[in-house]
């Protein structure tokens, strides 16, 4: 009885999230496993910017494998998704996110994922994004390099835009990125997405 | 009167700009992100946008890495 409930409600879940749009900035450690986490909820589609190409020293953190070395990181998110469910719409789009006009690809997003890399970026990206869509839930993460204290994470609200937020991690020009908090907080990310697009409905 | 400062309450200074207030919070991180009542304010007006009475504000770091 228990185990129908659960199903109706993760069949209710699936229809609602693939009716909605996810828009991702970056498709590194933090964009690559949220879009992976998004597309197995059932986010329908899923837009993501990046300019970079996979390197082997990506692959410690970054959802993608050793057969898309050299390759366009969104071309191969593309792919991975595919793998996971065909249903999903990846929409990759190869372009270096340039000041003044960042907002450009998020116009059809119902919430907006920063997975951006220097805080100068992500900064400006909050900025125009806030300013452009003052009504989409954006949502940011500041302080993913390290390892350990993982308790330190919260996540921060300022009106429309959440901050997945450690406020004494280091800098990542001065510590380590590791798989183990890339990902939990790539995932949290995703996870206050879903809330956000289910929160009506929970 | 008084000023909330991510949830903290402190006292209010006429005429105080957001560059006066992280001066003040002793907040040295190059690059935050500062909402006034829920409003974004970019960061090239923190020299001239003068903190209202009563404001809730509130203050985070951006970090790199991602």
């Amino acid at each position: 009885m228990v185990t129908l409930m659960q199903d109706e409600k993760q069949e209710y879940i699936r229809k609602i999230l693939h009716s909605h749009t996810v828009g991702i900035a970056g498709a590194g450690g933090l964009g690559s496993n949220a879009a992976v986490s998004l597309a197995r909820s059932g986010v329908g589609h899923i837009i993501v910017v990046d300019f970079d190409v996979v390197e082997k020293s990506n692959l410690n953190r970054q959802y993608y494998f050793q057969e898309h070395i050299g390759k366009q990181k969104v071309t191969a998110l593309q792919e991975i998704i595919k793998k996971i469910d065909p249903s999903i719409t990846c929409t990759p789009i190869i372009q270096r996110l340039q000041p003044g006009s960042m907002t450009t690809y998020f116009k059809e997003a119902d919430v907006i994922i920063e997975a951006l890399d220097a805080a100068r970026i992500k900064t400006q990206f909050i900025e125009e994004i806030q300013k452009e869509f003052p009504n989409t839930p954006l949502i940011a993460a500041s302080g993913v390099a390290g390892y350990g204290q993982m308790n330190r994470i919260t996540t921060r609200k300022l009106g429309n835009l959440y901050v997945c937020y450690d406020p004494q991690a280091k800098s990542s020009d001065d510590d380590v990125l590791m798989a183990s908090k890339v990902s939990v907080m790539a995932n949290w990310q995703a996870d206050i997405a879903i809330e956000i697009l289910l929160g009506a409905t929970q | 009167m008084s000023l909330q400062v991510n949830n903290k309450s402190i006292t209010y200074i006429q005429d105080e700009t957001v560059s006066d207030l992280l001066k003040r919070m002793n907040f040295t991180f190059p690059l935050v992100v500062v909402k006034i009542n829920k409003t974004l304010i970019p960061r090239d007006s923190y020299k001239t946008t003068i903190i209202p009475k009563d404001a809730a504000i509130q203050i985070i770091h951006m970090i790199s890495g991602g």
